[in-house]
């Protein structure tokens, strides 16, 4: 079982607000599936290489060239900002 | 108008080439018939009406003057919500995405454009695709046509249900561990999962990067192959796409070796899906072809795998939500971190957030080992099986989901029954293969879809069977 505080640590490192209820419904689901998981331990792995992907890749690379833009692309990004000004992104401060 | 709505995309082809009806006419008729059921069926988050009604007479125009155009020039289709239509809206089903009108076209959006496809609008899904019932979305809950008190399977719910709900001739939705295979099989129509890296995934708002893949949702089988012939292919915009040029082939079930996975019959299936199953494959016997007990004996790791590696990835894919760029955002807040912390608070739904703290976990230090570079080495041993199988056979049959669509409400307080639901179509996507749900049979009203695996890049071979069985079922 997971505890409480361990539920609130987890949802700090996540920057993920919750109320009290979710914490402690959380808490419950969690416990739950953390403790599904444990299934694995069953599997001899040791030897096996993680596997990222399963179709085999070359190495992607491109120019580096700026790619065609439709027209007005940058005025469409922004205006789904919640806050700019003079054409940035508007942040609050950090310090 | 009725029988408008009937029309595949071929025969709406054949219709519009012999000027027996305009696509205008039948962009309306499937726009009236959304007006109609979808108060019930909930199936669309919007209605792309003006846009549609526009395409429907581009096309006209050129069905006007040319002899040959493609066959999808003027046949209406729907989008899951989570891929781009420029200028739509665009909510992944999320109170985060509520406002985001998206900016630009998915890559998938652009070569339907290219062919001509008219967009009826976006459908229904769970929040960010997280879910097996389309029950996670933050809007409205989405109901099976055959029967509306059951669930029409997730996460493309929306998509499986506008086709077989009459609302639309075809859709595209996206599978991340079954988000195409499920509904299809929940709503009886027929849905491809491509091999990862078949089809461009720009545009596609990301669940879980290493699984995620888009692909067609239809009446039959020779519709899914016009659509995936459309869609699949390299983009430079996706760099895990790869070359790839669909090649139709003639492949008869006589002499071919069909491998039955043992472990998926083992227990927990229902009886009269486990009937209509048996009964495909015998059909395929009847045919000639080999029928050979197979084992995936990995596969009760399958779901545990699974349920790590989609949340860790997730948990990063999700981060980009964070109030500042675009999405809700708590300006209001007192500060940066507040922004951040409070946004994603009250934008994310129950499943995405407990996604994003399982992610969270697995991935943080002193847990990583455990949970997610296990859960890797898990998915090795996973694919092996099936690489290990298709040395002996050429395609696996199996069902798409134990049981055929369950109530509305049934299990949506307990995540971990939703999660299991996965079983047979999860290791599939583990293993990046390439998997069809074709409608076999009934239990009751509710349809049940045969699960017909192929091996990469065989989707041909996969559609060729499917349209052979799509006959005998």
């Amino acid at each position: 079982m997971i505890s409480k505080d361990q539920v609130k640590h987890i949802a700090k490192l996540a920057r993920l607000e919750l109320t009290e209820k979710e914490t402690e419904k959380m808490q419950h689901d969690l416990s739950a599936i953390l403790d599904y998981f444990n299934v694995l331990k069953k599997v001899k792995s040791q030897k096996i290489k993680t596997t990222e992907k399963t179709v085999e890749l070359e190495k992607v690379t491109r120019e580096d060239k700026v790619g065609e833009k439709h027209p007005g692309e940058a005025g469409d990004l922004l205006r789904l900002a919640p806050s700019t000004k003079d054409g940035y992104i508007k942040v609050k401060n950090i310090f | 108008m009725e029988s408008l709505l009937d029309l595949t995309i071929s025969q709406a082809h054949n219709g519009l080439k012999n000027k027996d009806f305009s696509s205008t006419e039948i962009t309306k008729a499937y726009l009236d018939q959304i007006k109609k059921t979808d108060g019930a069926l909930n199936s669309y988050l919007s209605i792309t009406e003006e846009l549609a009604v526009e395409q429907a007479e581009a096309a006209d125009k050129i069905i006007a003057t040319q002899k040959e155009f493609s066959p999808l020039l003027g046949v209406p289709c729907s989008i899951k919500d989570a891929i781009l239509v420029q200028g739509a809206p665009c909510t992944a089903a999320s109170k985060v995405l509520e406002n985001y009108v998206a900016p630009y076209d998915a890559t998938v959006i652009k070569k339907l454009k290219k062919d001509g496809a008219v967009i009826l609008g976006k459908t229904n899904l769970d929040e960010f695709a997280m879910g097996v019932s389309t029950e996670n979305s933050a809007f409205q809950v989405t109901k099976n046509p055959h029967d509306q008190a059951h669930v029409p399977g997730g996460s493309s719910g929306g998509s499986a249900a506008s086709v077989a709900g009459k609302q639309a001739c075809y859709s595209l939705g996206s599978d991340t561990g079954g988000s195409i295979r499920l509904p299809a099989s929940f709503c009886g129509v027929v849905g491809l999962n491509p091999t990862y890296g078949a089809v461009s995934r720009y545009g596609l708002i990301a669940l879980a990067s290493s699984l995620d893949q888009i692909g067609p949702m239809a009446k039959t089988v020779e519709d899914t192959k016009i659509v995936f012939n459309a869609i699949s292919g390299k983009d430079a915009l996706d760099a895990t796409s790869v070359e790839y040029q669909f090649e139709e082939s003639e492949i008869s079930l006589k002499g071919l070796t069909i491998g039955v996975p043992k472990e998926y019959f083992e227990k927990g299936m229902d009886k009269e899906v486990e009937a209509i199953i048996k009964n495909a494959i015998k059909k395929a016997q009847e045919q000639g072809a080999k029928i050979q007990e197979i084992s995936l004996p990995h596969t009760k790791y399958a779901i545990a795998c699974y349920y790590i590696i989609v949340p860790s990835e997730a948990s990063a894919n999700l981060a980009r939500y964070d109030g500042i760029k675009y999405g809700l955002s708590k300006q209001e807040s007192k500060d940066l971190l507040s922004v951040y912390v409070q946004s994603r608070g009250e934008g994310f739904g129950a499943e995405p957030k407990r996604r994003i703290l399982v992610g969270t976990h697995a991935l943080s230090s002193g847990y990583y080992d455990a949970y997610y570079k296990k859960a890797q080495e898990v998915r090795g041993l996973i694919r092996q099986d099936f690489i290990n199988a298709f040395k002996k056979v050429d395609v696996i049959f199996s069902p798409v989901s134990p049981f055929p669509a369950f109530k509305v409400a049934e299990k949506v307080d307990d995540p971990l029954s939703m999660y299991l639901v996965d079983v047979y179509t999860g290791s599939v996507k583990l293993a990046g293969l390439p998997a069809l749900s074709l409608p076999a049979g009934k239990a009751g009203k509710l349809p049940v879809g045969l699960q017909i695996i192929g091996n990469y890049f065989e989707e041909n071979k996969i559609l060729s069977i499917a349209q052979q069985m799509e006959k005998l079922v």
